[in-house]
């Protein structure tokens, strides 16, 4: 549904977006990762047709949007950084203006309205001014505009910032919901959001893109993914460490807590190692040896871990320049 | 037609959020009462002793000289303050819907503050038998010139977030736009350069273009004049939005 190829986008000198290239279909939820000012609200404007890029393509639905970007426009709903509306409307006026420009009227139009307000819980402050509105309810209006027309495209950009938790739950559940059938790209700062909602992630770093894949495949870039954590009551750190050493499949092991009673080892496998039997290999030294093991895990990885593993180097010599 | 729903749509918006804050009232209210003070005690309406509404109507370039800026300031730049232009133009629509649209309900906005003045020809036709036809001309002439006015504060809008900047600079350029063909600067400029200098720059005047309005003369070329302007205008205000989108 969208495709982007090579996108760039130049500020001055500066080049806020430096060749990103993706593609999405429909039934996908693509999370937008990076850090502040990594290039994800310039892509996503781009996208949209707000502006221009300065190099490269990008098609929604099959139409170019820099060439022709009007049916590209009327296949997507989108939410802007900071979720703007109209503050001197009432939440009402401001959905039926945008009803009326996605070109509903009549029973079309109030069926939008009365669909999207359900969705976005806004029933309560229907027929309050905007600028009245707290934080949150703000940001479901606008965010039902972006629903309004039941769009098979959903460019949301930051749709869970500043909200309190049980509403970016909400918020969320809904993504995820419309995912099914839908194509949505949002971007977050909040890294569990990603594990929670997206089908597929891409990080973008200083204007490129630097991970693209599922939060698992992005997960297991982690240097602990595939560690087994083991937590031992009443062991020597010593003993265990050399028991376990002893096997072929243990490449590292670190000693996370020693509280006397209490031993947590991380034990990191080799690269070759199969899906389970690493964990498997220590579970039976364990039994051999009779330890008091309290607990056994094999660890996902952190997608925090890989998000910092890939953008932090990056930033910091960026700062020293 | 969709391209006219969408100005429409955009119209009807815009003009509702001057009623929603008490600037409409605000403006309103002054402006009828400058337009009252200039008639009255400037322009000595009842010392001329004419039926007519020239007093009325000299004024309204003067009067229009801050008060239309002060009703085209917020066109573009608060929408770019609030980030609604986001919004805006990423809704399946074109630029030039959007401008059009927000300049006519502005503009019909002035229309409608005009029309207020209504008690002053009644005023007239009670106290005299004035020519209506040329009042009439006086209140086309003016609708237009309050238009170009408004066209150029759109354009200043667009080119800053902030609507003092904006008004200031409309207030310039509609002021250049008077002065050049106001009659003690014309005189001055005629002592200096060849008369077919001045004419030539006072033909960039709206005072030039404005005056046969009141006398009840509605030549095309005046016309075209004002209706260039407004044109001219919204195209560098839909250029300039297109520039900053750029980057």
């Amino acid at each position: 549904m969208i495709k982007v190829e090579n996108l760039k986008k130049a500020f001055g000198t500066k080049y806020a977006v430096n060749g990103v290239s993706f593609a999405v279909e429909r039934g996908e939820v693509l999370g937008f990762l990076g850090p502040n000012g990594a290039g994800k609200s310039t892509t996503m404007r781009m996208i949209m047709g707000f502006i221009p890029p300065t190099e490269g393509k990008i098609s929604v639905g099959g139409f170019d949007m820099v060439e022709n970007p009007i049916p590209g426009k009327r296949l997507m709903g989108y939410l802007p950084e900071n979720a703007p509306a109209y503050t001197d409307m009432t939440v009402h006026g401001f959905l039926g203006f945008a009803a009326e420009l996605r070109g509903l009227s009549g029973e079309a139009k109030k069926k939008a309205i009365g669909g999207a307000v359900e969705m976005c819980f806004l029933e309560s402050v229907l027929h309050q001014s905007v600028d009245t509105l707290s934080k949150g309810y703000r940001h479901r209006t606008s965010l039902a505009q972006a629903l309004l027309h039941d769009p098979d495209i959903l460019i949301l950009d930051e749709p869970t910032d500043g909200l309190d938790p049980n509403q970016k739950h909400e918020i969320r559940t809904l993504i995820r919901r419309m995912g099914e059938t839908k194509v949505i790209i949002f971007s977050t700062h909040i890294l569990e959001e990603v594990e929670a909602v997206c089908s597929r992630a891409i990080i973008i770093d200083r204007g490129q893109i630097v991970a693209n894949g599922t939060p698992r495949e992005l997960k297991a870039r982690s240097e602990n993914a595939g560690a087994v954590t083991i937590s031992l009551l009443g062991a020597a750190a010593r003993e265990v460490t050399g028991k376990l050493s002893a096997l072929s499949a243990v490449k590292e092991i670190k000693v996370v807590a020693d509280e006397g009673a209490r031993l947590v080892l991380r034990c990191i496998a080799n690269k070759d190692q199969v899906n389970g039997a690493f964990s498997r290999a220590i579970a039976e030294l364990a039994q051999r040896e009779s330890w008091r093991l309290e607990e056994l895990r094999v660890e996902e990885g952190k997608l925090d871990d890989v998000f910092r593993s890939i953008t932090l180097p990056e930033t910091q010599t960026g700062a020293t320049q | 037609m969709s391209a006219w729903n969408n100005v429409k749509a955009i119209a009807k918006r815009e003009l509702g959020a001057y009623f929603s804050s008490p600037v409409a009232y605000v403006f309103i209210v002054i402006f009828l009462l400058l337009a009252g003070f200039f008639t009255f005690n400037v322009g000595q309406f009842f010392q001329i002793g004419e039926a007519s509404l020239l007093p009325f109507f000299y004024w309204h370039p003067w009067l229009y000289l801050f008060l239309v800026p002060a009703v085209g300031m917020r066109l573009w730049s608060e929408e770019r303050r609030q980030g609604t232009m986001e919004l805006l133009l990423t809704m399946p629509i074109t630029t030039w819907q959007a401008i059009l649209g927000k300049f006519l309900a502005s503009w019909a906005f002035l229309a409608i503050a005009l029309l207020l003045t209504f008690p002053i020809v009644i005023t007239v036709n009670y106290l005299g038998d004035p020519d209506n036809g040329i009042i009439l001309s006086g209140y086309i002439g003016s609708l237009l010139l309050a238009g170009a006015y408004l066209a150029i504060s759109s354009m200043t809008s667009a080119m800053t977030r902030n609507q003092v900047v904006s008004f200031i600079v409309s207030v310039v350029i509609c002021l250049f736009l008077i002065i050049v063909g106001y009659g003690p600067v014309t005189d001055l400029l005629t002592s200096w350069g060849s008369p077919a200098l001045v004419d030539t720059i006072a033909s960039f005047s709206v005072i030039t273009h404005f005056d046969p309005f009141q006398k009840g003369l509605i030549d095309l070329r005046d016309i075209v004049f004002f209706l260039s302007i407004i044109m001219f205008a919204l195209f560098t205000t839909g250029v300039i939005i297109r520039a900053h989108r750029a980057g």
